[in-house]
């Protein structure tokens, strides 16, 4: 338990420590939730109700999407994991702490949006508080376990920057953070369900926001946690100590089971 | 249990069409420094790697202890401290950091004595990626013995350093073989080896090409003793005759070298030459074989001594 602690601790200081973590864990998040809070809640007045799950969405995405996978690669590819397995640090810990230090960071850059957004922006509040923690730890732990299978099964940096975009730039544009995905062309929102995005947007606006939902949001909340299961197993399964020793007939293409219950809900759910 | 810390049988590890390493078998004595020498590719790494559990042996046995690394990966943990040739720590973790992840992750305390000891003690809450290649190696060091492991596995550690670092970590190697623990020592320094090595093993081509001694090793070569003689008017250079028991001899710059099989027969004829024709001695080293020679001898087919 000292070496798990010890490890989350290191692995926590480095979202702070390094500028490129620094900038997506929080700068970024936060700078962009200025800038649409200044800009969208006048622009557009169906933006403020959503606001604070679309900015925390942002900053999920932040961390999870374009900031935890790329120390994966870079460590394995620095010969790190291997010092670290001769060290007797578990595949366990490695495929975890990152995945508790996404917690940690984008709770706080979460509680910072959610107390101002209401006072500067005039944002919408959760009507069901135990419901909105709920549904940002279920988020985090589905967001946080895709971006630790994008790490363990990128080759090389310019796969996560691939395989990541494929997720993040979607989930801008069509994943309910700027339009409800119910505004969307059918065939759109079809595409829309494949997203996490519109599975957490719908799942806060139905049971912590006392809005409507686009569908029944009990079907997100088990879209998220089985794709956040599946990707969290998937990371432990398919993890590689070095590039060299990739383990026999553990096939990253495996990774894509993960999608399976996005598929499922983008074929069965009405709308 | 024999006095093995290491013990490797008939060892293969094959990638793809490319036997890396090719059936070899040693052993590593309790509290012996061991050598493991050869050229780029002989298979050095490799091994070093299948004893640290890092890579699986095509077929063959390897025992630390008495224990498979392979099958019994977490055993091996507080075994071996293992210093890798690559970096092995994240760019902006500090030292101080480093030493207590490590020693939380093999449960004991931290050592910054260690630390100070290896001149790191003003840089505890320096990041890795900025210290200089010398401390990187020595946090390294301190890193893989901080844990007191029987057996210490080093992979080229004095590779890059200046004078001073080098010496110092000959003296941290020497510590830790007076208390008691085993070393293997991959380099490619056959100085390094020869001092510090009580007995060497030359990979060449996945193969043992010669395992023994230092001393046992340059005994067993073509014993040729060297002799540099520099003169004043260099008069050697124009001497077309062979002096006695001399097998081949070479210019390098001031220098007539001579290759002898009986530097107490050669020397003299030499004085004598130089005296018949007037010329003076400047300078003359007599140098018996070094590991170097013997080791050229092996890996390079076409080297004799002086080639």
């Amino acid at each position: 338990m000292t070496a798990f602690f010890h490890h989350f601790l290191y692995d926590f200081r480095i979202g702070l420590r390094e500028k490129s973590l620094l900038m997506l864990n929080y700068l970024f998040p936060l700078g962009f939730y200025a800038l649409m809070g200044l800009l969208m809640t006048g622009l557009n007045p169906t933006f403020a109700p959503t606001m604070i799950p679309s900015m925390i969405l942002v900053a999920v995405m932040a961390n999870t999407m374009l900031g935890l996978p790329n120390p994966i690669v870079e460590s394995r590819e620095a010969g790190i994991f291997r010092s670290f397995k001769i060290n007797g640090v578990p595949a366990g810990s490695i495929v975890t702490i990152p995945v508790l230090s996404s917690f940690v960071h984008i709770l706080l850059v979460s509680a910072i949006i959610t107390i101002t957004a209401v006072p500067f922006f005039k944002a919408g509040m959760p009507a069901h508080w135990g419901w909105f923690v709920l549904i940002l730890l279920l988020t985090i732990f589905a967001f946080a376990s895709i971006g630790m299978l994008i790490g363990v099964v990128s080759p090389n940096s310019r796969s996560i920057v691939l395989f990541s975009q494929l997720i993040f730039l979607p989930s801008m544009l069509l994943g309910g953070l700027m339009i409800p995905s119910s505004m969307l062309p059918p065939a759109l929102y079809r595409v829309s369900l494949l997203l996490p995005t519109v599975h957490s947007m719908n799942a806060w606006m139905g049971l912590a926001f006392d809005m409507t939902p686009v569908f029944n949001p009990v079907w997100s909340v088990l879209i998220l946690l089985s794709s956040g299961v599946l990707a969290f197993a998937f990371s432990i399964y398919l993890f590689n100590w070095d590039n060299k020793n990739r383990l026999k007939g553990r096939n990253p293409l495996l990774a894509l089971i993960t999608w399976i219950p996005f598929v499922l809900g983008a074929i069965f759910i009405p709308g | 249990m024999q006095d093995d810390v290491v013990l490797v049988e008939d060892f293969r590890k094959v990638y793809g069409n490319i036997n890396a390493v090719d059936g070899i078998s040693f052993e590593v004595h309790r509290g012996e420094i061991f050598g493991l020498l050869g050229p780029n590719g002989a298979g050095k790494t490799t091994t070093l790697e299948s004893l640290e559990g890092l890579r699986q042996p095509t077929s063959g046995s390897l025992r630390i202890l008495g224990v498979d690394p392979t099958l019994q990966p977490q055993r091996l943990n507080n075994m071996i401290g293992v210093q890798l040739q690559a970096s092995g720590l994240p760019g902006s973790m500090t030292s101080k950091e480093a030493m207590e992840f490590f020693c939380a992750y093999h449960h004991v305390a931290p050592r910054p004595d260690l630390l100070v000891r290896l001149g790191l003690g003003e840089k505890l809450s320096s990041q890795y990626s900025t210290l200089s290649t010398g401390l990187q190696r020595r946090l390294s060091l301190a890193l893989a013995v901080a844990h007191d492991p029987p057996l210490v596995l080093l992979d080229e550690p004095t590779a890059g350093l200046d004078v001073g670092s080098r010496v110092e970590l000959h003296e941290v190697m020497k510590e830790l073989k007076a208390k008691g623990s085993t070393i293997i020592l991959a380099t490619h320094d056959m100085a390094e080896a020869e001092k510090m090595a009580d007995r060497v093993a030359i990979l060449l081509k996945g193969k043992i090409a010669a395992t023994g001694t230092p001393t046992q090793l340059t005994a067993a070569g073509s014993g040729l003793v060297k002799i540099s003689v520099s003169s004043e008017t260099g008069v050697l250079k124009s001497y077309t005759g062979v002096f006695p028991e001399v097998a081949q001899q070479l210019i390098k710059d001031e220098y007539l070298i001579y290759y002898s099989s009986d530097a107490g027969t050669t020397v003299p004829a030499i004085f004598d030459y130089l005296k018949a024709h007037g010329d003076h001695l400047v300078d003359l080293r007599v140098e018996r074989p070094s590991l170097e020679d013997r080791f050229l001898e092996i890996t390079q087919p076409d080297y004799s001594n002086g080639g």
